[in-house]
C-alpha cells in the first residue's frame, strides 16, 4: 500500500530553505509543488525554471503492452472507419476502442504532470496545447487528441513559433476538427469533378485564434483566401510518415492575394502565408497578452504584454525566450497574483501535494483516470475536450462559479479521506506551499480531526486554489 | 446516516440559522416578481434555415441543396404558415405552436456583422453594440431594477455563470451534483478560510444555498457519476438539465431568471438535413424544453423562454455538407405567458441580391428588440432602465410589441 509522506516531518527553518520565490516558482510557473521542491527551487528559481527547457520535455508513458498510436497509423484506420457506417455495431466497437485509447492517452498526460520534475516544462505543453485546440469532444478528434500534444506540441515548445505553428496546421487532427482535410478548391481539379468546394473554417480560426487574433487585420476576403491557400492540406491514406500530405489536385490554382499579398500557387504558398503570419505584429501581440494572462495576472499590465510582444518580434518567435522573458519579468514574482488554478491544474497541484507515486494512473479497467477525469469535468473542465476551438478560458472567473467552487472543496474533502491516517498533515503544508502557508491555514489544519481533513482544508484554502 | 443534503434541509425547514445560512436566508425576502425569465443560448451559431425552413420560398430548394427539407415522408418538416416550417425534430415545439405557446423570428441578429464566434457570442451576451463595448451581461444588469440582485434569484445552469449573466449583481449557479458530500463541520471550517476571500466565500455560500433548494425540489435526480456523464454530455440528453432547473424554477421562492448554455450547433461538416447530426441536437433541445415545461407544472403559465444563437449561417451549403458563419438566423420566444402561433420576419427571399454580402441571412431584426420585449412587457422593466443601464446605445430598437398574453 501506498504510505504517502512516509518520514517527513517538520523541519526547522535552519534546516528547510524555501524562499517565497521558490514556492512562487513550483506554483505559479510549476504545477505546484511535490515534497522537496521548493526547497529545489529556492536557491536559484529563475534558472530552475529554465534549466527545465534546456531539452524537449518529456513524453507520457503508454502502459506496457497498451502503445499509443501514431497518427500517421491512425489515419488509414479512421477513414476506414469513417465508411462503415452502414454496420453500427462495428462501428460502435471501434468507436469504443478510439475512447479508451483517448482514456489511457490523458492517464498517462496526468501521470506525468503528477510527477514531472519539468513542471514548467509540462505548464507550457499545456499552454500551447489549449492555445492550438483540437477537442475530443469531437468524435472525429478522439483518437488523435493525445498524438496532437505528443507529435506537434511537445517537441516544438522550446523552438520557433512558426514551426509549431506549422506543425499544428498539418497535424491530422487539426485538419480533421476544423475541417481542412475536406476543403477542396472551388476550381482545383477535384473541385470540378464533384462540384464541392471550400471549408473555411481553419482558414478563419488559423488567423483569429492561432496567429492575429480577431483585432489582428484581416477581412472576409481574407478568411476565403485563407481557406483557398489551405487547399489540398489533406491526410496522408498511406499509413506512412506523418499522417500529412498535400494533394495538388485538390488546391485552388493560381495566385492568391491574403491581407494585400500575393502568395504563388501550390503548397509552397500555404507555407509563406503561414510564416507571415507567425511573424506579423499583431500575432506577437495577440501570443504576447495570452501568454501574460496565463502566467502573470487574469489583468496583466501593458508594460508586461509589451516586453513579451517586444521579446516576440526581437527573437522572430522564439518560444524559449518567450519564457525566459515572462520568468524574468518581476511582476510575474509579486505574491498574491489572484490566479485560480484551472480543474485540471488543481487536480494536478493536489495530486503532486500528496506525492502520488507512480508515473502511470492504470488499472485494469481505467477507473483512477476516469475518476480524475470525472473531477475536473465537475469543475468546469475535460482535458483536451474543450468546447469549442478556442480552448478552454484562462481566467479566474471562469473557475469560480458557485457550483465549480463547491466541487472542488467536495474533491479535495474526498481525496483527504482516501489518505491513510496518522501522519503530520502540518508539516506536509509547509513542505508544499513553504511561505505561501497562511497562518490561518495551518492553524485550521492543525486543529483538523484527522490528518485527511488537514489535507483536505489545505487543498480547498484560498492560497491552495490560486497560483 | 446524516448527509449535508439532509443537515441544510432541516435547517432551512426549521429557521435554525447554521454558520452559513444566516445571510443568504434574508435575501428571500420579498422577491418582488412572480413571472419567470429564460434564456437559451444555442452557443455555436445555429443554423437559422435549417431550424426554421422557409419552405414556401420559390428559392429554399435551389438553394439549399441536400440541406433542404422535405414537406413528405418520414422526416417532413412541420408546415407553420404555408411559407415557414419547424425542423422535423422540432415535435414538442411544434405542439407549442399549435397551442400558441411559441413565436418564431427569422433574419434576426445582434449588430455584430463579422463571423467570429467568440466576438459574436461577446455581443450576444453583453448586449453591447459590438464585441468587448461591454463587460458585463445585460441579464445581469437588468437584475437590478427588476429587484433580483440578491444572489439567488437568478440562476446559471452551468458550473460558471456565461458572460450574459456575469457582472456586478451576484447570480448563482447549479448542475446536478455528483460529488460525495463533506459533512457540515468540514464546510464551515473551509469557509471560515474564506473569511478574507470574498470571491471563494461568496461563490460557496451560493452554492449551498442554491444546492439545499435543488434537494428540497428534486428525488429523482441522476444518483452517480455514469448517469450524469449520459445527463448533460455536449451532445448528449438534455431533459435532466431542463427538468432539474424546471424544478428549481417551480419553486416558491425559486429562481426568476435563468441562463442555460448549450452548445452544438457549429456545423461545418455533414449537417444532415431531416435526419443527421444537427437533427439529433435538435431533438435533444426540444425534448429538454418538453422536459422544462413538466417540470415547471403550473409555473409554466408565468414563463417566457427566449433562445437566441451568436449570429446564423451561410444560406448555401459548403463544400463539406455543413455551413459556415454567416450573419443572420432564427430566434425563438415560448412559455405559457407567451402571445404565439406567429412568425416576425422581414423576409426578402433567397436570392443573391437580398442576402447580406451576397452569402448570408439579412439582417433585418435586432435582437436586442426581442429581449427587451421580454424584459418589459413580461418582466415590467422601465423603458427608463431598458434604454439606460440594460442596453445602452439602443434607445432607435424599440421592443416588438404584442408577444405576451395580457
Amino acid at each position: 500500500m501506498w504510505l504517502p509522506f512516509k518520514g517527513l516531518t517538520r523541519k526547522s527553518q535552519a534546516e528547510a530553505f524555501m524562499s517565497l520565490e521558490g514556492a512562487i516558482a513550483a506554483h505559479r510557473f510549476g504545477l505546484g509543488a511535490r515534497p522537496g521542491e521548493i526547497e529545489a527551487a529556492s536557491g536559484s528559481p529563475r534558472t530552475w525554471l529554465m534549466g527545465q527547457l534546456d531539452s524537449a520535455p518529456p513524453q507520457p508513458q503508454p502502459l506496457e503492452g497498451q502503445p499509443f498510436q501514431s497518427s500517421a497509423a491512425l489515419v488509414p484506420e479512421v477513414l476506414q472507419y469513417r465508411k462503415m457506417s452502414a454496420d453500427q455495431k462495428k462501428l460502435l466497437e471501434v468507436f469504443k476502442a478510439y475512447l479508451q485509447l483517448y482514456v489511457r492517452e490523458m492517464g498517462a498526460r496526468f501521470a506525468l504532470g503528477f510527477t514531472t520534475d519539468k513542471p514548467f516544462a509540462e505548464r507550457l505543453v499545456w499552454f500551447w496545447t489549449n492555445h492550438f485546440t483540437v477537442s475530443a469532444q469531437n468524435p472525429r478528434d478522439i483518437m488523435f487528441a493525445g498524438a496532437f500534444e505528443r507529435e506537434a506540441i511537445r517537441p516544438n515548445i522550446n523552438g520557433r513559433f512558426e514551426d509549431l505553428l506549422l506543425a499544428v496546421v498539418r497535424h491530422p487532427a487539426m485538419l480533421l476538427y476544423l475541417d481542412n482535410a475536406q476543403s477542396l478548391g472551388p476550381d482545383s481539379m477535384a473541385g470540378l469533378v464533384t462540384g464541392k468546394g471550400l471549408n473555411e473554417n481553419l482558414g478563419r480560426e488559423l488567423m483569429e485564434l492561432h496567429t492575429l487574433g480577431v483585432d489582428g487585420g484581416y477581412t472576409q476576403a481574407d478568411v476565403i483566401a485563407m481557406a483557398k491557400l489551405l487547399t489540398g492540406w489533406s491526410l496522408d491514406a498511406s499509413g506512412s510518415g506523418t499522417g500529412f500530405q498535400y494533394y495538388p489536385a485538390r488546391h485552388e490554382p493560381g495566385p492568391i492575394v491574403l491581407r494585400g499579398k500575393t502568395y504563388p500557387g501550390g503548397e509552397e504558398g500555404g507555407i509563406a502565408a503561414i510564416k507571415d503570419l507567425a511573424h506579423d505584429p499583431a500575432t506577437a501581440r495577440h501570443i504576447a497578452r495570452k501568454f501574460a494572462v496565463h502566467f502573470i495576472a487574469d489583468n496583466p499590465s501593458s508594460a508586461s504584454v509589451e516586453r513579451l510582444q517586444k521579446n516576440f518580434l526581437q527573437s522572430g518567435g522564439d518560444l524559449r525566450a518567450l519564457a525566459e522573458a515572462a520568468v524574468n519579468d518581476p511582476a510575474a514574482w509579486q505574491p498574491d497574483s489572484g490566479k485560480m488554478r484551472s480543474p485540471v491544474e488543481y487536480v494536478t497541484a493536489s495530486m503532486r501535494l500528496v506525492g502520488w507515486p507512480r508515473t502511470t494512473l492504470a488499472d485494469d479497467k481505467d477507473k483512477q483516470v476516469k475518476g480524475i477525469m470525472a473531477a475536473t469535468r465537475l469543475m468546469g473542465e475535460f482535458p483536451l475536450a474543450a468546447p469549442s476551438p478556442k480552448g478552454w478560458p484562462d481566467q479566474s472567473d471562469a473557475w469560480s462559479g458557485p457550483d465549480a467552487v463547491l466541487n472542488r472543496i467536495e474533491w479535495a474533502r474526498e481525496l483527504g479521506n482516501r489518505l491513510p491516517n496518522g501522519f503530520d498533515a502540518v508539516a506536509v503544508g509547509e513542505s508544499g506551499l513553504g511561505p505561501l502557508l497562511r497562518p490561518a491555514t495551518r492553524a485550521a489544519m492543525s486543529k483538523a480531526a484527522s490528518s485527511g481533513e488537514a489535507i483536505a482544508l489545505l487543498l480547498a484554502s484560498p492560497e491552495f486554489q490560486r497560483r | 446516516m446524516t448527509t449535508r443534503r439532509s443537515i441544510l434541509k432541516t435547517a432551512l425547514a426549521a429557521g435554525a440559522l447554521s454558520v452559513w445560512d444566516a445571510p443568504i436566508r434574508l435575501a428571500f425576502a420579498n422577491v418582488p416578481t412572480d413571472k419567470r425569465f429564460v434564456v437559451v443560448i444555442l452557443r455555436g451559431a445555429l443554423d437559422g434555415l435549417a431550424a426554421v425552413p422557409p419552405h414556401g420560398d420559390p428559392d429554399y430548394k435551389s438553394v439549399r441543396g441536400a440541406l433542404a427539407l422535405d414537406k413528405t415522408g418520414t422526416n417532413a418538416l412541420h408546415d407553420l404558415d404555408g411559407h415557414f416550417g419547424l425542423h422535423p425534430a422540432l415535435i414538442n415545439m411544434k405542439a407549442m405552436w399549435d397551442a400558441k405557446e411559441l413565436a418564431v423570428f427569422h433574419n434576426i441578429s445582434s449588430p455584430y456583422r463579422d463571423r467570429s464566434h467568440f466576438d459574436g457570442q461577446n455581443v450576444l451576451e453583453t448586449g453591447g453594440t459590438g464585441p468587448h463595448v461591454l463587460s458585463d451581461g445585460w441579464l445581469n444588469r437588468a437584475l437590478m431594477p427588476l429587484g433580483l440582485a440578491n444572489g439567488e434569484s437568478a440562476l446559471a445552469v452551468a458550473s460558471t455563470p456565461p458572460l450574459m449573466l456575469a457582472g456586478s449583481s451576484k447570480a448563482t449557479s447549479w448542475m446536478p451534483e455528483v460529488m460525495p458530500e463533506p459533512d457540515k463541520a468540514f464546510l464551515s471550517r473551509v469557509r471560515s478560510l474564506y473569511a478574507q476571500d470574498p470571491v471563494l466565500q461568496s461563490a460557496l455560500d451560493r452554492a449551498l444555498e442554491t444546492e439545499a433548494q435543488a434537494d428540497a425540489a428534486m428525488d429523482d435526480k441522476p444518483k452517480n457519476a455514469s448517469d450524469m456523464a449520459k445527463g448533460y454530455g455536449a451532445y448528449g440528453d438534455l431533459t435532466p438539465l431542463f427538468k432539474g432547473a424546471g424544478k428549481l424554477l417551480a419553486g416558491e421562492e425559486g429562481p426568476r431568471v435563468a441562463v442555460f448554455d448549450v452548445s452544438g450547433w457549429d456545423t461545418h461538416v455533414n449537417e444532415g438535413a431531416g435526419d443527421g447530426q444537427l437533427a439529433r441536437r435538435l431533438r435533444a433541445l426540444d425534448q429538454g424544453l418538453d422536459a422544462f415545461k413538466a417540470s415547471l407544472g403550473p409555473t409554466w403559465d408565468k414563463t417566457a423562454i427566449v433562445m437566441a444563437t451568436e449570429f446564423g449561417r451561410t444560406v448555401k451549403p459548403n463544400g463539406n455538407g455543413g455551413t459556415d458563419h454567416g450573419t443572420a438566423g432564427a430566434a425563438f420566444l415560448l412559455g405559457g405567458a407567451v402571445q404565439g402561433g406567429v412568425v416576425k420576419a422581414e423576409w426578402v427571399g433567397l436570392e443573391p441580391a437580398a442576402l447580406q454580402d451576397g452569402r448570408d441571412q439579412p439582417p433585418r431584426t435586432d435582437q436586442r428588440a426581442l429581449f427587451k420585449a421580454a424584459l418589459t412587457d413580461h418582466m415590467g422593466v422601465s423603458r427608463r432602465d431598458l434604454e439606460g443601464s440594460v442596453f445602452p446605445d439602443s434607445g432607435a430598437i424599440g421592443p416588438l410589441s404584442g408577444l405576451f398574453r395580457a
